[in-house]
């Protein structure tokens, strides 16, 4: 796999990759609150059993998480664990908030001690609205993370523009990718230090159901 | 001092002997260990500190305010019908649990009552959200200790719970389905033949974990004797709920203190056990389960008809007053002491949640216990992080 390490991924090799990546995801379950109970529904009971779309529930930690699920009110002494945590998952790592507190704060949007939205702290991919959302939503999100991955340029990723075909070719489509971005023109190897992802180059979040996200 | 039985004799030598421990000049280094507050076995984001000595707590203490969501003072900013959307969620296993107190002390304020068939409504309720909290500790305890098979039953037997109290109040998890004066809807046709079916299914459940879990010898092994609370130390602690019976004192709010709810129209029993440690406080909780299934299915039978909803003025108005009403609910006494100044909504409630003292209770407890054993120490003393921390 000399390529790889490279960082030069041609497209077969690229969508293997990414085929073998979304469907063998190990998720974080970092489970907070009201929220974290549906999650273990979702993901431990046998109605739901999360196991047949290729997600492992329960690594030890989260330095062996593809991606974390942040499942409930994220109070402002629990946001720089919560922080920390991200810190600790390698990459390609990405991040499922579940519930109404971790995408804006819910019901406690004017409480003093809740942080509201955990996307403050750090990057979220899909959101999953709901006071809880039930654990088909949650499914649901998983699904669409598992899309956006299969869609994804590995190669851009690993150089810190994160940006998915998918989404480059959307913005194609609506004319609005111009020139100079944004796949293969950064000359950063990746066997250096990896460079913090600018903030802009994310990609748009998902939000299950489409709608607002509280 | 009460009689002490051999086994809290031991345990009360061990945690001696490891205060003696911190005196002895020996040559030893202290080791800090932190637990949580992002921990498997915590339920969520508690977070303990324990100074060990080899494999020996020596001291320990919880760290709780990471899930504090400041409930009281946002109770003084909602209206009357508004807080019943919050306080769902400070025991999120039992919500519907958490409801009936706070409605009923602005019953008390308001000083009307609920008609019959919201009472005993509200009960079969009440005790459905206790065997769907509970049924969900039964199934993480044997998690604590590496067995994942009785989570999987229980994730299994608690879907029909859920799908009961879903199909009555339309939410799986917060239903917000108790209103001052009454309920909101009545019940759906066909719920009460369901309900039934369920509850002995659950009955069935109970059997099965008891042979499964309770009778493996593991599990024995790890339980008894370890963390034991004699009555006196418990009570001083302010426990209550199982973790009180378990220690032998015969309480329990349903019984000695009924609030305006069906409970003595059934024929149930209040279990304590002799023992104080792990293993009795499981045991209190599987029996409990068993007894509101018990009175789930004498109250189905019992409802009676009528209207589900007392006159209440279109803006609720509570009157000037204090009220304080407390109910046992799956943790313990959960009590509301309501202030109202006459306005739309409450100027103070002070909440008493069960488990902000049972857990108060953990540097007694783990004082000289191994380190494998605090997992299962706190898993017995089942607290849930947004009662603690509100
Ligand atoms: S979104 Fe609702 S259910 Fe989820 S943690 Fe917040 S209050 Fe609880």
């Amino acid at each position: 796999m000399g390529l790889v390490d490279k960082g030069r991924m041609p497209a077969p090799l690229t969508k293997l990759f990414n085929i073998s990546r979304s469907y063998s995801m190990w998720v974080y379950q970092w489970g907070l609150a009201c929220c974290a109970i549906e999650m273990g529904a979702a993901f431990a009971s046998p109605r739901y059993d999360v196991m047949r779309l290729g997600v492992i529930p329960l690594p030890a930690s989260p330095r062996q998480a593809d991606f974390v699920c942040v499942s409930g009110t994220v109070t402002d002494k629990m946001a720089p664990a919560v922080k920390r945590l991200w810190e600790q998952m390698p990459e390609p790592k990405y991040a499922i908030s579940m519930g109404s507190c971790a995408n804006c704060g819910g019901p406690y949007w004017d409480s003093y001690s809740v942080t509201k939205g955990v996307d403050q702290i750090i990057p979220v991919d899909v959101y999953v609205p709901g006071c809880p959302p039930r654990p088909e939503a949650l499914l649901e999100g998983i699904v669409l993370l598992q899309q956006r991955i299969k869609n994804e340029d590995m190669q851009a990723k690993w150089k810190g523009d994160e940006f998915t075909t998918l989404q480059a070719k959307r913005q194609a489509e609506r004319g609005e990718l111009h020139a100079g971005d944004p796949t293969g023109q950064s000359t950063h190897d990746i066997s250096t230090d990896p460079q913090p992802i600018p903030e802009r180059d994310r990609p748009e979040p998902i939000v299950v159901g489409g709608g607002p996200i509280e | 001092m009460t009689e002490l039985s051999e086994r809290q004799q031991l345990s009360y030598i061990a945690s001696q002997a490891a205060d003696a421990r911190l005196n002895v000049e020996l040559e030893t280094e202290g080791m800090t260990l932190n637990i949580g507050p992002q921990h498997p076995a915590t339920h969520g984001t508690l977070r303990i500190i324990a100074r060990l000595d080899g494999e020996q707590v020596v001291w320990a203490e919880p760290s709780a305010g990471y899930m504090h969501r400041g409930y009281e003072k946002l109770t003084e900013v909602r209206t009357f019908p508004q807080v019943t959307t919050l306080i769902n969620r400070i025991d999120w296993l039992g919500s519907f649990a958490n409801e009936v107190p706070f409605i009923l002390a602005a019953e008390k304020l308001m000083e009307i009552e609920a008609p019959p068939r919201a009472q005993v409504i509200r009960t079969i309720l009440f005790e459905l959200s206790r065997i769907a909290n509970v049924s969900l500790f039964l199934g993480d305890l044997g998690v604590q200790m590496g067995a994942t098979t009785p989570a999987f039953l229980a994730f299994r037997d608690r879907e029909y719970v859920l799908n009961l109290i879903e199909s009555a109040t339309g939410g799986r998890f917060h239903p917000n389905f108790d209103r001052i004066g009454g309920l909101k809807d009545d019940l759906p046709k066909g719920w009460i033949n369901e309900t039934t079916a369920v509850v002995k299914r659950l009955i069935g459940f109970c059997d099965e974990n008891e042979d499964l879990l309770f009778g493996n010898e593991i599990f024995q092994s790890r339980m008894r004797g370890i963390g034991v609370i004699p009555a006196h130390v418990a009570e001083e602690y302010g426990l209550s709920g199982a973790n009180l019976r378990a220690s032998g004192v015969d309480y329990d709010l349903r019984r000695d203190n009924p609030v305006g709810l069906a409970w003595d129209k059934a024929d149930w029993k209040v279990w304590t056990h002799p023992d104080g440690d792990s293993w009795a406080r499981c045991w209190i909780r599987l029996q409990e389960t068993r007894e509101s299934c018990k009175i789930v299915l004498q109250l189905l039978e019992q409802i009676p008809a009528g209207p589900i909803m007392t006159k209440v003025p279109r803006i609720i108005k509570v009157p000037e007053g204090e009220a304080y009403v407390s109910t046992e609910n799956p943790l313990g006494e959960m009590g509301y002491y309501v202030v109202s100044k006459g306005d739309l909504g409450p100027f103070r409630v002070k909440i008493r949640s069960a488990s902000f003292n049972n857990i108060s209770i953990t540097p007694w407890v783990l004082k000289g216990v191994y380190v494998p054993d605090i997992i299962t120490i706190l898993a017995s003393l089942y607290f849930i992080l947004g009662d603690i921390d509100r």
